[in-house]
């Protein structure tokens, strides 16, 4: 070998800083390395600029989300001019709903989106999580495959459909057999009172219960699945059951992902309009029952954009989607509030 | 008190890939047993056998016997969560429960048993930290800390802690020490010389001085078969079975 120049350095270095072993002796008795062609490893002047470009344009990606962000809450804002200068907060807290006075408030939309939100949540967080844990622990391989696959394509299911469905099938069940027998033993709550139409705020969190249980699901099969096969031995080794193993290791692990899950469900929910409108009733009050039929945010303004023939009437509308937004966000907000307040410590994915 | 193990005639399967042939192997009651061989031989297959966590894997098969104590664990209407209760396990990459404090993680094995008095559980998670050589280190920290803020070493020793913690008649070990940096193998090695007094170990590592220091006994296990199996030091300085010459003098593997 020639003198060492300055390139051989790091490798000599790293020769005398580790003892030899049989095998570096034998390599080195061998032959000569091959030599390494060392040009290549100089970056180009062209992939400088490239990466350059590359930056760039990601960046150009990532704001045009807040620009378009921004282009809906300014048009929002200043189409609903009219409303917001005539009502003010009032138009928040007000519960007519009047367009031949010219008299608009939004609560009883904002009640019907949350309270159908909610009902939907409540039916099918439960039912998807059960699908997702049954799926990734307890299924048989084979089922597996049918099983999600049946799931997600509920999520490719038109609204309408759904709507459709929910008119001719579900709303005749719940008027003959559901709602009667949840009005015999469930009245003392006052959520179930009042003539049973079928339509109404129950069908309408019933069907949106269907609509979200395929993202909620499938989310939530994901991140159960990402859950470290380590975490599950290490309950199973200490003599848990199947039941343990999913709350111990699994569950608890999963929660932070699992709430995500809940919140994009939950995002859907809140915007969807053509299943909802088809079963909700549409009546602007705010009902205790949910045999009562409601209105949402989403199904008035696709109800009556194209009936709404003044200025006012017409800011009003957009001034509910204005509503509309502003509930999103905030319930957003919430929802990653509560998903931060319980991993604070750390999360599966700090460890895995 | 630990007890003896005898195992006749284990054969171990994944799918059709057969892992173990014909394993026998007997060990006394309080003694560390080393099982030692090159990747793929079915160490770590075999150290799960002797607590049925071989058949978490839906593929898994297994034929053979394997008594632990007196009570034979394949037997028939034998619950493989009970056989697990008794054994305590460590595997090679620590895993504490991440969203568990120190305590909780201790504490966990002995909850899943139904313990819930306070002062039990206290008494038992400082008996298990102190007897795993963690104490010192965590008992500020126990319930403010989640077990995996831990260094790795002591990750380690968090997991022997929870092993201990439901007082296992037996303590198996799938490679502790390899994901751990020297120091903290010296700490592991140390704590497995001292449970041998009243624990029997069996631990799989890839590092036979690691064999040689801690164990009274080493099996040599080569493609699914044992091929010797003996006190620590015949295995080491006169081994009958010249492939286990070969392999302890690094001449393969």
């Amino acid at each position: 070998m020639s003198t060492p120049t300055e390139s051989d350095l790091p490798r000599l270095l790293r020769i005398d800083t580790h003892v030899a072993t049989a095998a570096d002796n034998a390599a080195v008795e061998r032959a000569e390395l091959p030599v390494v062609p060392r040009i290549v490893l100089h970056s180009s002047p062209i992939s400088k600029w490239l990466d350059w470009v590359f930056r760039n344009l990601l960046l150009l990606c990532s704001l045009s989300v807040l620009g378009v962000m921004g282009i809906i809450f300014y048009e929002l804002t200043s189409r609903s001019k009219l409303s917001i200068a005539k009502f003010g907060l009032h138009f928040f807290t007000g519960q007519t709903w009047d367009p031949v006075a010219g008299d608009f408030g939004a609560l009883p939309f904002i009640y019907g989106t949350l309270l159908s939100s909610v009902v939907a949540l409540l039916l099918a967080v439960p039912l998807a999580v059960g699908v997702a844990i049954f799926v990734t622990e307890l299924c048989p391989r084979m089922l597996r495959g049918v099983i999600s696959f049946t799931v997600e394509l509920l999520a490719a299911i038109p609204s309408v459909i759904y709507g459709l469905w929910g008119i001719f099938v579900l709303v005749p069940i719940l008027r003959l057999q559901v709602q009667p027998w949840l009005s015999k033993y469930g009245a003392w709550t006052g959520l179930f009172t009042g003539p049973a139409y079928g339509i109404g705020m129950l069908a309408a969190g019933i069907i949106l219960a269907i609509m979200i249980v395929p993202i909620i699901a499938s989310i939530t099969r994901e991140v159960l699945v990402a859950v470290p096969q380590s975490q599950r031995e290490a309950v199973l080794a200490l003599g848990a059951t199947r039941w343990e193993m999913v709350r111990m290791a699994v569950l608890r692990n999963a929660r932070a992902g699992i709430m995500g899950g809940i919140i994009l469900g939950l995002g859907r929910a809140i915007g969807e309009t053509m299943a909802v409108t088809m079963l909700i009733g549409n009546r602007p009050e705010i009902a205790k029952s949910l045999f009562a039929p409601g209105y949402t945010m989403a199904s008035v303004i696709a109800n009556e954009f194209s009936e709404a023939t003044d200025d006012l009437y017409l800011s009003a509308l957009v001034e509910i989607g204005l509503a509309l937004l502003i509930v999103t966000v905030i319930v957003n907000a919430c929802a990653r509030l509560l998903v931060w307040s319980i991993t604070r410590g750390s999360s599966v994915r700090s460890h895995a | 008190m630990g007890v003896g193990i005898e195992v006749r005639d284990l054969n171990a399967w994944f799918g059709k890939a057969q892992i173990l042939k014909e394993v026998n192997m007997t060990v006394g009651p309080n003694a560390v047993t080393a099982v030692i061989g090159p990747s793929g031989c079915g160490k770590s297959t075999y150290v799960r056998c002797l607590n049925r966590m071989h058949e978490t894997n839906p593929d898994a098969k297994l034929t053979g016997s394997v008594k632990v104590g007196d009570k034979e664990i394949y037997e028939s209407g034998i619950d493989a969560v009970d056989v697990r209760r008794k054994i305590g396990m460590v595997f090679q990459k620590p895993n504490p429960f991440p969203t568990m404090s120190i305590y909780d993680n201790v504490a966990a094995g002995l909850r899943l048993n139904g313990f819930n008095k306070r002062h039990e559980l206290d008494a038992a998670v400082e008996g298990s930290l102190k007897m795993a050589a963690l104490w010192d280190e965590v008992k500020d920290v126990l319930k403010k800390k989640s077990g995996a803020s831990l260094s790795g070493g002591q990750q380690q020793r968090l997991c022997i802690a929870r092993a201990l913690a439901v007082q296992p008649e037996l303590l198996l070990m799938d490679e502790p020490a390899s994901a751990l940096d020297p120091i903290s193998t010296g700490k592991i090695e140390e704590l497995i010389f001292q449970l041998k007094t009243q624990y029997t170990v069996v631990i799989v590592t890839h590092n036979m001085q690691q064999a040689a220091r801690v164990a009274d006994y080493t099996g040599f296990f080569l493609m699914g078969k044992l091929i010797e199996f003996d006190k620590t030091e015949k295995i080491f300085t006169t081994p009958s079975d010249k492939r286990t010459e070969d392999y302890i003098t690094g001449r393969f593997g």
